[in-house]
């Protein structure tokens, strides 16, 4: 039949794209079901969520990625001609409209309520009583941790106190008393199974403090100190990287977070950095 | 005012320099952004050959480069500040120099009186002052990349306080970047002249008949981006405008207190850093449909015309870009879900995020409807609107992972989000737009575009962006960073690196292709094969009246009378596979 609704010639072209379709969708499979390359394994109590959610969306998209791109392959090799055949003449169905319209607007909001819990259990809920706290600095391309110590209290800091050296990078003020046993290192150290808190800071540009095995980003912005936390599960040492665009050191500005397996490994290590700050 | 065209119309013929060069007709000015852009387009590509050379191979030793490029290359590797440069510039250009101009610049003005039967554009003397101040806004800001300290470091998106403080958050921040913030004014001045100019021609000239539920799709979408770009492009003036005097007049909008950089406290209190994300986005989200409206328009009528099938559901297109415009003003905070924004807001923008997918999916089933019961001629024009189609869903799907600010606390800046704006807005309308020129070409230069050419051109690049492309949103998954110099530094991200050369392989391929493109495109100029009558593919809007190509004032003494729509193809009983718009009803049998 050449008119109206029937099939049209097959055509190399047709045939062609389909095939390239098939290859696009066989390809896709293939990279998420056999995973060649992966999320780095996770190591945090609420990354797992996040990793969660990934998966939902993922079969979501996955169908309609499938199911879109495998009709217009079929489409474009079944409808196809060399000569002056004539297609169907219809343009409308109002019907098939409505459902798609009400199918997918569903299929979102079922999305956005999965996605906001997760959303809302990292945002909208503090962190227990009595954890620990980190304030941690970005600036062109370093990170600094600066530990309470003992008594629990951050001492005072200032920008203005900021030396041109390294020895005072963050502009703490030696003379407040709470500052005494206050530790400033070059690496984060935590406790597994513990939750921590990180309020992050920056001395001059944004920066991003991306922890890519416990699923955690959260910017740096000078002029505001932003507070989240997390619980990581595995002992070890971890790479933090700058994840916002920073200056020409950008990819260069790393750091590692080194788990401990107890509370006492963690007061050993800022032991020993106290006594090292001291000798300096 | 039409009297005064037709005695224009009547005139001896201009000299070269006014016919060619300082023309103020739709049609010579549309050709000049096409050409500016693809020379932008030529710049914007070769940087990005340069990073992905780096990406694939970090601090490998190209003696020859070392010599081309002595201070990019010190010690025959690249700096990361060059590198950083090339990122900041391949995306300022591709998306304001190329792809904004390209497509409502180019298109708009060659397409916008032809469809809708008028002589010019409303106001032909700011079109023609438009394409001069993008011309001058281009030599700006290539002029950034050779000035001491180099292009800015900031991205395309120039997030403050890098952008603010000048030379000393880095080279590239003092001269290159003040370049920057120019060359963006001046473009958006530029496409302020444009937009109002197609907001008044499309509302008032329309031809006897074009009613605006008979205009082609493409007019719809030119129409509706006109209107985004008024909307959105004097934020980002503002904001430049405001970023500016951060930089040189010790204002602090955009710096907060007790910034210490470069062994010093600034001065500067009271300002917010996000607020130029705020202004940013508020203008970068509309800027996202102000490239992707006209590109659906195009390939629209473009898929119609080529199946020789109305096209599906012509009233749900119009109001699915309508809404998705109106959306796109309120979606702006899903590129802030991590920059310290109220996560409060986080969820409203997730809601306002995802409903977009609702009018996009209506569009892709509309162009799925289409394809259905076709005839599909395989033009090269048509491969590349079928091209256009697959490209926006592949990369649209991936944007719902983005959209949900949970998943996106992990994927905001990896090369997920690489990946998806590259498919969703930059190669599907690149598509678009090839698929534009191989169609419209016969009515821009007389002759056609060779079509064996055009088809390597489809096979080849529709592989190649998915090879690019597509494998970037692995990376992505794997945590890898996008902006960084060198990832291998980084231990999570060194099993990547077979991933980055292939990557790095298809890219140089693909460029490669576009040289097939090029050569096709300026040989058939003078050479191509000569368009035989008014209506080489048989289509229906009005611009297919005129000769090829067509000439001054457009159409002959009378303007032409539209009676129906624009997709009478294949109806039941007409003489022909096709029906003109200036067909009057049953006149089609004759």
């Amino acid at each position: 039949m050449a008119d109206g609704n029937g099939p049209g010639r097959i055509s190399v072209a047709g045939l062609a794209f389909a095939a390239l379709m098939l290859v696009l969708i066989l390809v896709s499979i293939w990279l998420f079901i056999a995973r060649p390359w992966w999320f780095p394994e996770l190591a945090s109590v609420r990354g797992g969520d996040i990793d969660g959610v990934f998966s939902a969306v993922l079969i979501v998209t996955g169908i309609a990625f499938i199911g879109v791109q495998g009709t217009l392959g079929y489409f474009v090799a079944r409808y196809g001609t060399r000569g002056t055949e004539r297609a169907g003449y219809w343009h409308d169905n109002p019907k098939a409209e409505a459902g798609l319209l009400i199918g997918t607007a569903v299929i979102m909001t079922v999305l956005v309520f999965m996605g906001q819990r997760v959303w809302a259990n990292i945002y909208f809920t503090d962190a227990p009583p009595g954890t620990l706290e980190v304030q941690v600095t970005g600036q062109q391309f370093a990170w600094k941790f600066h530990y309470a110590g003992p008594d629990g209290v951050f001492g005072r800091t200032d920008p203005k106190l900021i030396s041109q050296d390294d020895s005072n990078p963050i502009g703490l003020d030696r003379r407040d008393p709470a500052a005494k046993d206050d530790v400033i290192a070059v690496e984060m150290h935590a406790v597994v199974n513990q939750p921590v808190k990180v309020r992050l800071r920056s001395k001059d540009v944004i920066h991003s403090f991306f922890l890519p095995r416990m699923r955690y980003k959260q910017d740096a912005v000078p002029g505001m100190a932003i507070l989240i936390w997390y619980t990581p599960t595995q002992t070890g040492k971890f790479e933090i990287a700058c994840a916002e665009l920073c200056g020409n050191g950008h990819y260069r500005m790393r750091a590692f977070l080194f788990v401990e397996k107890t509370e006492q490994d963690l007061n050993n290590w800022l032991k020993q950095q106290l006594a090292e700050q001291a000798g300096n | 005012m039409e009297s005064q065209h037709a005695t224009e119309h009547a005139h001896p013929q201009l000299g070269f320099w006014r016919k060619y060069v300082f023309s103020t007709d739709h049609k010579i000015i549309g050709i000049q952004y096409l050409i500016t852009a693809m020379a932008m387009a030529v710049v914007g590509g070769l940087l990005s050959m340069l990073m992905r050379l780096q990406l694939a191979w970090p601090s490998h030793q190209w003696p020859l480069l070392g010599k081309i490029l002595p201070v990019a290359f010190a010690g025959n590797v690249m700096e990361p500040g060059f590198y950083v440069s090339l990122v900041t510039m391949h995306g300022t250009i591709m998306v304001f120099f190329l792809f904004t101009a390209v497509l409502t610049g180019g298109f708009g003005n060659f397409l916008i009186p032809l469809q809708i039967g008028a002589r010019d554009m409303a106001f032909p003397f700011l079109n023609a002052l438009s394409y001069w101040v993008f011309l001058l806004s281009c030599i700006v800001i290539i002029s950034a990349l050779f000035v001491a300290g180099g292009a800015p470091l900031g991205g395309w998106t120039a997030y403050a306080p890098l952008s603010a403080l000048g030379e000393a958050s880095g080279p590239g921040e003092g001269a290159g970047m003040t370049l920057w913030i120019t060359a963006l004014a001046l473009f958006t001045a530029s496409g302020l002249m444009g937009g109002l100019n197609y907001v008044t021609t499309i509302l008032t000239m329309r031809t006897k008949g074009l009613s605006m539920m008979r205009l082609p799709l493409t007019q719809w979408s030119l129409l509706i981006t006109a209107i985004l770009g008024l909307l959105a492009f004097p934020v980002l003036l503002a904001a430049a405008i405001l970023l500016l005097f951060d930089r040189t007049g010790g204002t602090s909008f955009f710096i907060p207190a007790g910034i210490f950089i470069a062994n010093g406290v600034r001065a500067n209190s009271g300002g917010h850093p996000l607020l130029w994300q705020h202004l940013f986005w508020f203008f970068g989200h509309p800027e996202v449909y102000i490239v992707i409206l006209p590109a659906m328009g195009m390939a629209s009528d473009i898929l119609s015309t080529f199946c020789r099938k109305p096209i599906f559901s012509y009233k749900m297109m119009v109001f699915s870009m309508v809404a998705i415009a109106g959306l796109s003003f309120v979606v702006w905070g899903h590129h802030m879900f991590v920059s310290g924004m109220s996560p409060f807001l986080g969820s409203v923008f997730t809601m306002t995020t995802l409903v977009i997918a609702v009018p996009s999916a209506v569009k892709t089933f509309n162009w799925l409807g289409t394809v259905w019961g076709a005839r599909i001629r395989f033009t090269s024009a048509a491969l590349f609107a079928i091209g256009f189609i697959s490209l926006f869903v592949s990369g649209g799907l991936s944007g719902i992972f983005l959209g949900t600010s949970a998943a996106d606390i992990y994927l905001q800046d990896t090369y997920f989000v690489v990946a998806h704006f590259h498919l969703v807005m930059a190669i599907a309308p690149l598509f678009a737009a090839f698929a534009g020129l191989y169609y419209w070409f016969p009515k821009m230069f007389g002759r056609h575009m060779n079509e064996t050419m055009g088809k390597i051109h489809f096979w080849l690049s529709f592989i190649g962006v998915y090879a690019v492309f597509f494998p970037m949103h692995i990376l992505g998954i794997t945590g890898h960073m996008r902006r960084i110099y060198d990832p291998m530094f980084y231990d999570f991200l060194k099993p990547d690196r077979a991933m980055n050369v292939f990557v790095s392989v298809s890219a140089f391929a693909l460029a490669s292709v576009q040289l097939v493109f090029l050569l096709n495109f300026f040989i058939s100029i003078f050479a191509g094969k000569r368009a035989e009558g008014n209506n080489p593919w048989h289509a229906t809007t009005l611009e297919w009246e005129t000769p090829c190509p067509t000439g001054h004032g457009n159409f002959g003494d009378q303007l032409p009378v539209v009676h129906r729509w624009a997709f009478d193809y294949s109806v039941p009983g007409a003489a022909n596979d096709f029906v003109p718009q200036t067909v009057p009803p049953s006149g089609e049998k004759i």
